[in-house]
């Protein structure tokens, strides 16, 4: 199917500056379970403008063709980690990849994450990867009475760890992780950034619990450091650098 | 369909409704449903920080932050509660900390402070350190901090469940809260929860608006829901417009940035809130920020092609302090504009941001039924409620502060009142009312899309009830409402299957949109001064004499099935502070 529309609202009037509009082709991985046995393309050749993201193109077809077209979305700026999906074969927030960055010359594919079971459309079961986040014990672990005023922190300790702090949990990382693809039991590296957020917080005393749960065969040991996680971020963390300084956590506390 | 019982259910999984549920968890056993997941909510966008005067880095105490949070809210905030969440503020912020919430530091490792707009010392003198926070992603770090706790405690959480309607019954004559009935995006199923205690805490409203730093989402659900079932909307006519919005864009660029040092400047390159707001300059509140951007615009010294927008310029300041302190909203700059901050100024116009009204509850957070009564079982915490700490115009940091103080306040409340409240009986087919409205909506063929009538509705109140109102716009805007929710019950959606149907989703959330921006308009337009956020041109001064008192909206249903809005009004709680002109 091929449709061509006008884009809504964003007239070049409201831009910044001037924006040229451009044709994009959209090729989307379909799957309804109410009516498909199979996933399907679908494409739709869109109008659109030099400052809108893929969100704004999946959101034109859904509102002026096809309603039932189904993906998750809210804050829409790349903080709330709803709309990972995999683009042109690499995962990224629908909401934070411009069209114009993209080659237009080519229809753009539009796919779900990998590794999960897709629900519709590119919607896909979350439950799995949100389970492995909990599984290691992502929360400040400590003994003893809690102080009167606030734990000190120095700003060397606390940039320590700043770098793992900004995960969304958008599953980008996991599911661009060939091991995830493979393996049903590896945690993911999400699972591990998660974890080092906590295990490099000096005001934590959970380092060698997490580490146990880590160490394990399904733990940290799977990571075949092919660095998609770290391509995939969309918030710029450095996770195979993050995975590392857990091995070596590892490493050098049993060693 | 399914039931369910828990003695307290919360509603939202954003910051009020998680820092609830750690309370309600501890003491009763607790559900929290959400229509996303909790760490999808819009807490998570909020940047620049969380006031509390814990005097880390100069001299400051809760009474000065209650002072600027009423004068802020220009007196139309209840002065009881704003002492509560000032006081309160402290041990919140700490609190935090201890859950493992990462500030910045000082170098003595103390939780690190910078100024924030309307914050200052001794009552107006200067600009403050007041605002705790991380980097200018301080609501991320809020909402993780908050649902890791909420791992670790074992919260139950529905997630992908949208709560539709509050059930009620009669309870020999008073009526008290009996639970609620949600829609499981997955399956298209009907599930009630039974509860002896209802937390409402939904978040805001912001796409009643075209141009809004909210998320797709927010879609005023709980408001509308409460309304629906009798409950009254409070101060619905205010809402924020944050200045600093990326132009065309609306994503928000925080506060924190002139915190930091940025400044705002014309076509001309002037410093104009110099002209605006003489002490706190481009630090003064956001309604008087926001409508000095609207006047430059208007007077003709907007910058850019269309002079539609003015600059947010931060060249002056170090990239290194840039990098340090606003990382996230400069990557914004450079994601969605193609600027680079550090050497070009930032295109930036306001963007409706924040709803000060919602729900009415007391300062135990009980929902109010009327100027008098309670709704026995029922509370409501963060921006879908108004205590109110917010009056007229929030205080930017004022909402991570009110979701964990009310927030916590609404989980201990729910708790101690289902550990002594009977069970209510549901009432008879709980789920009626839901699947009537859930199966006309998804069964009607051939209407117009919802999309264009949720375009339409948005268009409208930018264009008529945005930062500069009148008389005529106000009226302009209700006549569109008033058309446009007469083709709603004629328009229909496309997907017509159960399972993750979104197209249904946003159908239902459009009847909500439609629903509050009546109220917001009908309270505009009856509100004849210009207070806070609320301004009007035909009436440019406030008027302490005929309006300073709350606005309370109730919906009326007319003999031919249609409805209304009836207003009434309740008085403001004034304890310290007489009201004063407003000067910055």
């Amino acid at each position: 199917m091929t449709l061509t529309t006008e884009a809504p609202g964003a007239t070049p009037a409201e831009a910044p500056s001037a924006i040229p509009s451009f044709q994009v082709t959209m090729r989307l991985r379909r799957f309804n379970p109410e009516s498909d046995t199979e996933p399907r393309w679908e494409n739709h050749t869109l109008t659109m403008h030099g400052t809108d993201r893929v969100l704004d193109a999946l959101h034109k077809i859904k509102w002026e063709i096809d309603g039932s077209l189904t993906f998750r979305r809210s804050c829409a700026h790349g903080i709330c980690g709803s709309d990972a999906m995999r683009i042109n074969g690499r995962n990224r927030l629908a909401c934070k990849t411009l069209l114009k960055d993209l080659p237009l010359k080519k229809p753009i594919t539009v796919e779900p994450i990998k590794g999960l079971a897709v629900q519709k459309d590119l919607v896909v079961d979350m439950e799995p990867f949100y389970a492995a986040y909990k599984s290691i014990m992502p929360f400040l672990i400590t003994t003893g009475n809690d102080p009167s005023r606030e734990r000190r922190q120095s700003p060397a300790d606390r940039e320590r760890f700043d770098d793992t702090t900004k995960c969304i949990l958008c599953a980008a990382c996991t599911t661009s992780c060939p091991v995830y693809w493979s393996d049903g039991q590896y945690f993911g590296p999400q699972a591990i950034v998660g974890a080092h957020r906590f295990i490099f917080d000096s005001r934590d005393e959970g380092a060698e619990q997490r580490l146990e749960i880590l160490n394990d065969r399904e733990g940290v040991w799977r990571c075949r450091t092919t660095f998609n996680c770290t391509d995939a971020c969309p918030r710029g963390i450095e996770v195979t650098k993050a995975i590392q300084e857990v091995k070596q956590a590892l490493l050098f506390r049993r060693v | 369909m399914q039931t369910h019982q828990y003695d307290v259910v919360i509603v939202g999984a954003g910051g009020a409704g998680m820092r609830a549920a750690l309370e309600a968890g501890q003491r009763a056993r607790t559900a929290v449903i959400t229509k996303l997941y909790p760490t999808r909510s819009h807490t998570g966008a909020a940047q620049g920080g969380m006031c509390a005067a814990l005097a880390n880095v100069e001299e400051d105490n809760w009474e000065w932050h209650t002072f600027d949070t009423v004068k802020g809210g220009d007196f139309l905030v209840d002065q009881d509660a704003a002492e509560i969440m000032a006081k309160e503020a402290i041990d919140a912020v700490l609190d935090l900390e201890k859950m493992g919430l990462p500030f910045n530091r000082t170098p003595e490792g103390t939780i690190d402070q910078r100024r924030f707009g309307g914050h200052t010392r001794n009552h107006g003198e200067a600009a403050v350190r007041r605002a705790c926070y991380s980097a200018d992603r301080t609501g991320h770090m809020i909402l993780q901090t908050l649902y890791q706790q909420c791992l670790k405690n074992d919260v139950e959480f529905f997630s992908e469940f949208y709560v539709l309607d509050i059930l009620t019954n009669d309870v020999e004559g008073e009526r008290r809260t009996a639970g609620v009935v949600a829609y499981d995006l997955a399956s298209g199923e009907i599930h009630i929860f039974r509860a002896k205690s209802v937390v409402f805490a939904t978040g805001g409203a912001g796409k009643v608006y075209k141009t809004t730093s909210n998320a797709h989402t927010l879609t005023g659900d709980g408001m509308a829901i409460a309304y629906r079932r009798g409950i009254p909307l409070e101060d619905m006519e205010f809402f924020q417009f944050h200045p600093t919005g990326l132009a065309g864009l609306g994503i928000l660029l925080s506060e924190a940035a002139r915190g930091e040092g940025a400044i705002l400047r014309n076509s001309e390159g002037e410093r104009f809130m110099e002209r605006y707001a003489p002490t706190l300059k481009d630090l003064a509140p956001r309604d008087v920020v926001a409508r000095a951007m609207a006047n430059e615009v208007r007077e003709g010294r907007g910058a850019g092609p269309n002079k539609d927008y003015v600059l947010l310029d931060l060249t002056h300041l170090e990239p290194a302090h840039i990098d340090a302190k606003l990382p996230d909203i400069t990557e914004f700059a450079r994601t969605y504009l193609g600027i680079e901050p550090y050497t070009e100024p930032v295109p930036v116009y306001p963007t409706a941001h924040y709803a000060m009204g919602g729900i009415p509850t007391n300062v135990e957070t009980e929902v109010l039924a009327d100027n008098e009564r309670v709704l026995p079982g029922m509370f409501a915490a963060g921006e879908v409620a108004c205590v109110s700490v917010h009056g007229a115009n929030r205080l930017g940091t004022n909402s991570l502060l009110d979701i964990n103080v009310f927030g916590r306040r609404a989980g201990i409340a729910a708790a101690a009142f289902a550990a002594k409240a009977p069970w209510v009986d549901l009432p008879e087919s709980p789920e009626a009312d839901t699947v009537e409205m859930l199966e006309t909506l998804r069964d009607r063929q051939d209407g117009e899309r919802i999309a264009d009538l949720r375009r339409a509705l948005q268009e409208t109140m930018d264009a008529n009830a945005q930062v500069f109102r009148s008389e005529a716009t106000l009226k302009q805007a209700l006549s569109d409402i008033h058309a446009l929710r007469e083709r709603y019950s004629r328009a229909s959606v496309q997907d017509k299957g159960k399972r993750f149907n979104t197209d249904l989703l946003e159908g239902l959330e459009l009847g909500f949109l439609l629903d509050l921006a009546e109220v917001i308009v009908v309270g505009a337009l009856e509100r004849k001064e210009s207070r806070g956020g609320h301004f009007r041109e035909d009436y440019q001064n406030r008027d302490d004499v005929n309006y300073m008192r709350h606005t309370m909206a109730y919906r009326t249903s007319n003999e031919d099935g249609s409805t209304g809005v009836r207003l009434d009004y309740k008085p403001v709680v004034v304890t310290r502070y007489q009201p004063m002109e407003r000067k910055f």
